[in-house]
């Protein structure tokens, strides 16, 4: 530890491994720590024995589960859109050599105490029964139109300006009813809320066109997902980083964020060593998250996250027995201000025993009572075996960290797919080096 | 036509022990005095052709240095058919740690996998620290191949990676039996590289 390093990352979270693959594929000298003895960080995937050692420190897994080794528990429900940018990444940095993965089966969402699979296309919402017959027509017409649009051809805009019309106003011109526009924005461009409605309509087009685009590379749904659970994605990275000679420790503890008397980063001190650096990366953990204030305060809580990971014995009822899925329960359906999500995962990607399905049910906490917040979503599980429940506080960063050279990540959200955590990779990349992010193709010959 | 047989093997031992410049010497029959720690070449496949016909390829994975602090991810280990956990023959301390990483094998990989443990540095025999009889008596205690190799020479090097590829089994189909992510279309999985390279194509959002 008596080196100097350009950069010292802690947690090896998803966010923190790929900045650390990318900053050692850049040249940079990386020490990456954790104070776990396991890679993922919030974004891990457990065994059994962890996850019980996390939730009911008091309380061995059950025999009945089967092999501790079978089971790899993501922490947060999210999977990879097709065409989105962390596949670009995964791609670009080749870290898919390390990686295999699989179609989630099904995308669904709720509408009117019912679970239907999402329309895709125009194809699709025609033969939709999210929709009445008059409806389909006038949805066809509106995916027809979002297919059809050129920038440069104003004859497909219809007199639209994605750029000043809101979505509202897109929406009005097709005449879509309520519950169509629940399923388009949060089924498909993945809103949270109903904000977007008052905004321009272009982001919303470009998440739809996402959303089909993605759709039609595996056909099942617009979703993919590692064998082996979530936390193969940081390791994955953390591999790449250590080709390039990034240094790891895990299991060590962190003790201090050292500073001068300017505020300015010198380095991380782990019990009596202290190891210098240039700059420090990391989770918000690593900066006071959760921890009474001394000194500076570096991340601030806006609002927290519910997840309840749900042990099944059977697949989600309505689902025509997918081994895997996500359903969509959009906020206006169950008078919300936030949609809630399920995402479940089966033996078929190597997370849990045979005839085992976890089901992840979260939301954004409104009320002081999160846990009746989730009682939509749980309902549509049918009998829960076993559930842990955990409401976790979302940190963002106070400050740039251009002055003190401490860049903090963001924690993961409560969106149900990655796109939120490269914004933040990119984010985290431009306040580091200054500026953007480009994916280079590694170029470097590992075969032989 | 020979039939070819994908695994992977995974290599371990304590740092500076030549796990690389074994590698190195099995891959490229090349040699360097001053090789630094890995870097950039964690990837390596080399196939070995058996008398019988068939040929092995090995997809090898090496450490890239995340066995420093014992920070080796569990991805590590994840399917892989065979190991190779190096020691250094002039360094008596070097078996101790290749027994943990023994026992680290038999925790969290396969039960089927096959283990070699292999004696580096054959060529400074003069500082020998670990007899030959001491390292096969424990291999032997733990049904473990076991061989002495010479990255700088190449003595026995070919030998102890031509002797795991006659013990894989070679009973299941060519393609199933890897271990890799990226042994060709995975089974019921989706490959992204392929599937990226095809995009462009009506999919396409639009010319902005």
């Amino acid at each position: 530890m008596d080196e100097e390093y350009d950069v010292i990352v802690l947690g090896t979270g998803l966010t923190e491994c790929i900045l650390s693959g990318l900053l050692s594929v850049e040249g940079k000298k990386v020490l990456h720590m954790d104070r776990n003895d396991y890679y993922g960080g919030d974004s891990a995937s457990l065994n059994l024995t962890q996850l019980y050692r996390k939730f009911r420190p008091d309380q061995a897994p059950p025999a009945e589960l089967g092999r501790d080794r079978d089971y790899a528990v993501d922490l947060i429900p999210k999977f990879i859109i097709a065409s989105g940018e962390l596949t670009k990444i995964l791609v670009h940095t080749d870290v898919t050599r390390y990686l295999e993965f699989k179609q989630i089966a099904g995308s669904f969402v709720y509408r009117d105490g019912k679970i239907s699979k999402v329309p895709s296309n125009e194809m699709e919402a025609v033969r939709s029964p999210l929709m009445g017959l008059f409806e389909k027509r006038r949805a066809k017409k509106f995916f027809e139109f979002l297919q059809g649009w050129r920038d440069e051809d104003p004859a497909t805009h219809q007199g639209i300006d994605l750029d000043k019309d809101t979505m509202a106003t897109v929406y009005t011109k097709f005449g879509l009813e309520p519950g169509t526009q629940d399923f388009i924005g949060h089924a498909m461009a993945l809103y949270l809320t109903d904000e977007y409605k008052n905004k321009p309509a272009r982001p919303a087009y470009e998440r739809i066109i996402l959303y089909t685009s993605s759709m039609a590379r595996y056909g099942k749904s617009p979703y993919i997902y590692p064998l082996y659970g979530l936390g193969e994605l940081p390791q994955s990275f953390a591999r790449l980083s250590a080709i390039y000679g990034g240094t790891y420790m895990l299991d060590k503890a962190i003790d201090e964020i050292v500073t001068d008397e300017s505020g300015k980063f010198v380095g991380v001190r782990s019990g009596n060593e202290t190891v210098k650096a240039k700059q420090v990366v990391g989770d918000p953990s690593y900066f006071g998250a959760g921890k009474a204030l001394e000194g500076k305060q570096r991340v601030l809580e806006e609002g927290k996250v519910i997840r309840a990971i749900c042990i099944l014995k059977h697949p989600i009822p309505g689902t025509d027995d997918s081994d895997s899925a996500q359903i969509i329960i959009p906020q206006n359906q169950v008078n919300r201000k936030n949609d809630i999500y399920i995402a479940m995962v089966s033996s078929t990607h190597n997370v849990c025993a045979k005839d085992v399905y976890i089901a992840i049910v979260s939301t954004i906490v409104e009320t002081d009572k999160p846990e009746l917040e989730i009682q939509p979503g749980l309902q549509l599980l049918g009998q829960i075996h076993d559930k842990f429940i955990s409401v976790t506080p979302l940190y963002t960063p106070a400050a740039s960290g251009g002055e003190d050279n401490i860049f903090i990540t963001r924690s993961y959200d409560a969106t149900s797919h990655f796109e939120t955590v490269v914004d933040d990779v990119h984010d985290v990349w431009k306040r580091m080096i200054g500026t953007d992010l480009v994916l280079k193709k590694r170029d470097v010959n590992v075969e032989a | 036509m020979s039939k070819q047989f994908q695994f992977k093997l995974v290599l371990l031992g304590e740092s500076a022990v030549g796990k690389s410049s074994l590698v190195l010497r099995f891959v490229k029959d090349q040699f360097d005095d001053y090789r630094e720690s890995t870097i950039g070449a964690a990837f390596l496949t080399q196939t070995v052709a058996l008398e019988d016909g068939t040929s092995v390829k090995f997809e090898i994975w090496d450490t890239a240095g995340q066995e420093r602090y014992k920070s080796l991810a569990p991805m590590y280990y994840r399917n892989a058919n065979c190991a190779v956990v190096v020691y250094d023959i002039t360094q008596s301390a070097s078996l101790e740690k290749a027994r943990s990483w023994i026992r680290e094998l038999q925790r969290q990989a396969d039960p089927s996998i096959i283990i070699a443990l292999c004696g580096n540095k054959s060529d400074l025999s003069a500082r020998r620290q670990v007899s030959q009889e001491e390292a096969q008596k424990y291999a032997e205690e733990e049904g473990l191949m076991w061989g002495e190799t010479s990255a700088k020479s190449g003595e026995g090097v070919n030998e102890i990676f031509t002797e795991i590829a006659k013990k894989l089994p070679k009973n299941a189909p060519p393609s199933a039996r890897a271990g890799g992510a990226r042994a060709g279309a995975p089974r019921g999985g989706v490959d992204l590289n392929k599937q990226a390279a095809a995009q462009g194509g009506q999919n396409e959002p639009c010319n902005c």
